[in-house]
Parts: structure tokens; sequence; C-alpha cells
């Protein structure tokens, strides 16, 4: 399986530039097809991604408003305070949201068999199947294909997992949460990557 | 020799080649194309309907297109309006079920042009029960919204598609209390020197422009009278700042002229509908045409061939702004809202303005509530600008909550008040008689 336009077109310079050697040099063995296994490229910018987020969350989120600095305070609203800062969960979909504009090649989200926000909560059956696999089995990922809209996606959950109080706080106190006794270590939610099949 | 029928076959081939090639022209040649127009466009776009081009920014490529056109003039609005429901929300492909219904990614999917049949309130040409599609359950997590019709969402005074600042659920409760009135709120100044500086503009030295205007044959007794009183006056903003020195001398300058000191208050004028025709280098607008295009806002009919530029409300050797606020808006606009405005508790309080017994910024003109006074930043430094585009918080008109009516009344009633069509047509005179329950609903939550 292969997963990006850039990478077809370079299977396909591959195959070309092989097929032209095995015509003047058929003894040669055909080279074999390039490219990265979707599995290994959603969790690599699964590793990137939730990196990132954690250390969002416990180096710079953590340690403002009152926990620490009780100067710059993170909040769902902070466009509507003078010194306010985005909350960990937002800061991720903007980034969701500025790598969709610059590419279809994959996307990715952040929902919640417990959301918050309602729209975040599982749409497709995969994305179910998804987010109770991870809530069932600490630690593991899940693999999927599904097809949205005519196009087969390979679709990867991955999980979230709370890192810091300014996690668990924030969701267990929050007025639209469904779930109130989350831990540190509990797995809140799921990172859903999405790479589009035969592009 | 001819035949009859002959010369119908000539007659008709020439008119044939005729009408070709005056159509060929038009839709090849021309920058304004009338015969191609499609049906009637909306308030918004009617102006600027002949210049084809600001819409199909190419002959093919469909949709996406006239998406480039749209974001190309809305986005910046947008933007500021923290749009909640951008493009970006229905980009994962998770959403392709509800975009088969309602593609959200696309402006025209609730907002086609040239279908004036199809076109109700905010320019929206698809049925008012749109949320729907995607908060079709959204009474198992608002319990409170049991039972309202889906066509009240955006009509009731409680939530608007793309701007919602002044009616989220945390703004509701955070400004649920507070006197209806505040007698000593005011205005905020601006200060158009700050912001030059901010630019790397300074207020001329005294001296270093010219005042000379003898190589002009009319009389400039009144001229310099109203200057000599003026803010450009005392800015030392003289004759050859704005008309050039004698050899280069401008009658009339044209907008860009004030543009070069004033350029936010042009860069909004020209985004609005005032100057939205300018902003594409046609003609100016003139009251006439709205009245022939829609016919749904009174003008004065002294006023209808007045051609809308930086001086029609602004002399631009007064430079009175008390004028520009009030009497400049209904020289021309003759509305029920306009003319109930004098006789209005608004009216009055400017009334004292005009007799000098009240500090304009202590007191509503036409401009407080169509041309707020918004704080903006540029390189970082913060300055009051005048918001010169009537439209930005016309519609809906939620938008004027915040930087508008909260000035001076809490926000409760000022929702109130903007939801009353009766109220604002008599300019607001009176109380509303109508209670918009977003705000109780909001603290009953919170409780």
């Amino acid at each position: 399986m292969k997963y990006s336009k850039s990478m077809m077109m370079a299977t396909l310079v591959t195959a070309g530039a092989a097929l032209s050697a095995c015509s003047e040099a058929p003894d040669m063995e055909a080279a074999a097809p390039t490219g990265i296994e979707p599995k290994v490229f959603t969790d690599s910018l699964f590793a990137v991604m939730n990196s990132d987020r954690a250390n969002y969350t416990q180096l710079i989120v953590q340690r403002l408003g009152p926990n620490v600095a009780d100067a710059i305070k993170p909040d769902e609203h902070w466009e509507d305070m003078d010194i306010g800062a985005p909350l960990p969960a937002q800061m991720f979909r903007y980034g969701s949201e500025k790598v969709a504009e610059q590419t279809s090649d994959f996307t990715y989200s952040l929902q919640s068999l417990w959301p918050i926000n309602k729209q975040n909560a599982p749409k497709t059956a995969v994305e179910t199947a998804g987010l109770e696999y991870i809530r069932d089995n600490p630690g593991q990922n899940f693999y999927g294909e599904e097809e949205l809209g005519g196009v087969t996606y390979y679709t990867a959950v991955y999980p979230d997992v709370a890192v810091s109080p300014a996690c668990t706080s924030c969701h267990n106190d929050h007025v639209d949460t469904p779930r109130t006794d989350f831990e540190i270590g509990d797995v809140m939610g799921g990172v859903v990557i999405r790479v589009p099949l035969g592009m | 020799m001819l035949t009859n029928k002959r010369i119908l076959w000539l007659v008709w081939l020439l008119l044939a080649v005729l009408l070709s090639g005056y159509l060929s022209k038009q839709l090849l040649v021309d920058e304004q194309k009338p015969d191609f127009l499609i049906g009637e466009t909306t308030h918004g776009h009617y102006q600027i309907e002949m210049q084809c081009s600001v819409c199909h920014l190419e002959p093919f490529g469909g949709a996406q297109v006239l998406q480039d056109a749209c974001v190309s003039c809305h986005k910046e609005e947008l933007d500021i309006a923290q749009d909640s429901h951008p493009r970006s929300k229905f980009t994962d492909p998770r959403n392709a079920d509800t975009l088969a219904k309602l593609d959200a990614r696309l402006c025209i999917t609730c907002h086609t042009e040239h279908n004036k049949e199809l076109t109700h309130a905010m320019g929206v040409t698809v049925p008012n029960d749109y949320c729907f599609h995607c908060h079709e359950d959204i009474a198992q997590e608002r319990p409170s919204h049991e039972g309202m019709a889906f066509e009240t969402c955006s009509s009731a005074g409680c939530h608007n598609y793309h701007d919602n600042r002044a009616i989220y659920e945390d703004f509701l409760v955070d400004n649920a209390l507070g006197r209806w009135v505040d007698m000593d709120a005011r205005l905020p100044d601006s200060d158009i020197v700050a912001y030059m500086a901010s630019i790397g503009l300074e207020v001329p030295e005294a001296g270093e422009g010219s005042t000379s205007v003898e190589h002009l044959s009319v009389d400039t007794q009144t001229i310099e009278h109203d200057w000599s009183g003026s803010a450009h006056s005392t800015s030392n903003i003289t004759c050859s700042n704005c008309h050039g020195d004698a050899q280069n001398w401008v009658d009339k300058p044209a907008l860009e002229t004030c543009e070069d000191c004033h350029a936010d208050e042009a860069k909004t004028f020209l985004g609005g509908k005032h100057g939205m025709r300018l902003a594409q280098q046609l003609s100016p607008m003139t009251p006439r045409q709205s009245v022939e295009a829609h016919g749904n806002l009174a003008f004065k009919t002294d006023s209808l061939d007045s051609p809308l530029g930086c001086s029609t409300c602004h002399d631009p050797h007064s430079v009175d702004v008390t004028k520009a606020a009030v009497s400049a808006c209904l020289t021309c606009h003759d509305d029920t809202h306009s003319s109930s405005f004098r006789s209005s508790p608004h009216g009055m309080l400017w009334e004292e303005v005009e007799r000098g017994m009240r500090d304009q910024l202590n007191a509503v003109s036409c401009a407080t509530c169509h041309m707020p006074r918004i704080e903006v930043s540029t390189f970082g430094v913060s300055r009051i600008l005048v918001q010169h585009n009537q439209n930005d918080t016309l519609r809906p008109n939620e938008k004027m909550l915040r930087p508008v009516c909260m000035t001076c009344h809490n926000l409760p009633f000022s929702i109130d008040a903007l939801a009353d069509p009766k109220l604002i047509e008599n300019n607001f005179s009176g109380q509303p008689s109508l209670h918009i329950d977003s705000v109780d609903m909001s603290l009953e939550r919170a409780k």
C-alpha cells in the first residue's frame, strides 16, 4: 500500500526506470518498489504530534495560569482575554487545520468517547472501533481501513493519554464533560490519522 | 435578381454576424458584460455585478474559483469574527457524510448569487433549518433546546453561523449583570497622530507646506476660514499637502490623497457599501443605484445622484466630524430608522453635542453605531480606528453588541433591543418589547 501522490510518483518513476533498465539489461532483477508503509507513516506522524502535544501541555500550559506563573492564563476563550493562551486540545486542532491548508495527503484530529465538544465524538464505524480499542487496550494502537466520500482511507487511532493535572482537572471540571473521574495516565481520547489510499 | 427569400437570408446572415460580433466583443474584450448577467444579484453584490471578474476570477474552474473570490474579499472579516464554522472545520474526510448534504467547505453552498428569488436574510440561499444537518441531536446535549425549531437557531437572537463573539455561552454568563444604561460611559478617542507615528509618518512642521492659492481664480476666503479652524490646520496640513503645488494643482483630490494619512479609514471605507464600487475602479456609488436596484431603502430625492467619496461626508476644509457623524448621513438617508434619529433618546443627546453642551464622546450619533470606534493594532501599536465600513456590524446585528451597544448598555438589554424590529425602526425610542432567553438559559446552566 502506498499512501501519497508524491510517494506514488516516486514509485512510478522508480518502476519506470526499472522497466527501462530491464529492457536494456534483461538479466538484471527488477527493482523492488520503494515507499513507506502507511503504518510507518502514521506512526511517525503520531510520534511528532504526541511529543509536541505533551511538551506544550507539560512545559507551557501546566506552568501558566494559577498553577505557577499566574500570568498568562490558558483558556478556551483565550482570544477574548488580554493575556490568554490556547488549551492543548485547541493548539492541536490549530495545527491540524494549518496542515489541512497545505496538504490533503493526510489529515488528523483529536476525538474521544467522552468529548467536551460533541462534534469530537466518533462519527464513523472505524473511529468508534478504534477509540473503544485503545480504551480497552492501554498502550496499543488501532489500524483499519474505511471508505469515506468514495475514497478509501488508512485510518490509525492512537491513545491520547492524560499527562498532567492540567489535562485531568480541566476535563473533569468542564461543564460539558460527560466524565469527571479522569486520572493521570488514563486514555482520554484518541488521535485519528487518515491517509488516502490509491491516490 | 435577388428573390425575397434570398434577401431575407442575407438580412438574417447580416444580423447574425452583427449580433455575434457584439456579444463576442462583450464576452471577450469588454470588462463589463451586462448582457451576460444571468440574474439579479444580492444586496451585497449588486453594486459590482457588472464587474464579472471580481467573482469569476477565471472563466473555468467551477466552485473553487468562486471560493477563491469569496475568500479574497471576506477572509479578513471572518478571521476577525473568529468564524465559528471555518472551512478548515470541514475538510477532514470524517465529515464526508455531512458534506454530501451541505458542503460547508464552500461559501456558495449557502450563498449563491444571481438567485434573487431564493435569497433571504444575510444573503442565505438555503432553507433556514441548515443547522439541523450537524446539530440534529442538540437537545440531548442541551435539554433546554428540546422542541425548538431548527429554523430559529439563527433567527431568534441566539446563534449566528459565522460570528458568535458576543453570544457564546460563557460571554453571556460573564456579562449577564450590569445597569441597562450607563449615562457616564464614554467612547474611546481616536488618535490619528499616534497612528501616523506608528507607520512612520510625522505631522508636518509648521510652515512646511504651502497655503499659497494666488494662482486660483475662485474666491478662497470661505475655504481659508473653514480650514483655519480645522484639525488639518492645527496638524499643519496645508493646501499643498492635498492639492499639490501651483504647478501640479488638483482641484478635487481623490481618495488616494486622503489615504496617504488615513490608510485604515480608506481601507474600511472601500470594504463597505459606500466605497465598494471605488474599490473595483467603478464610478462612485450613488443613492440612485440603490433605489433602482432594490428600492428597499429610502433616500432623499435631492441626494439621489450624490457620488460617494471621502468629501461627501467630510468637508475636506472644515473637517467637521460632528457634521459627518449625523448631518451627512441624514443628507441622503430617509428611511424610518434614520428619520427617527433626531427625536430618539440617542438623537437628543446628539442635539446637545451640536449645541456645544455635551462632549461627543459621551453621546450617540449615527456613526457611533454604524461606524464604531474599534481598537486595531498596526505593527504592535494599538490605536482607535473609526470603522468606515458601515456594513461591518450591520448584519447580523448581534455584531454590534460588543463594539457598540455594550459601551453604554448591558448585554441582556442590548440583545433584546437588537432583536426588536419595531424598536430598531423607531431608532430605539423606548424599551424592548421582546425578551431573548439566551442569557437566562446560560445562567441556569452555569448554576
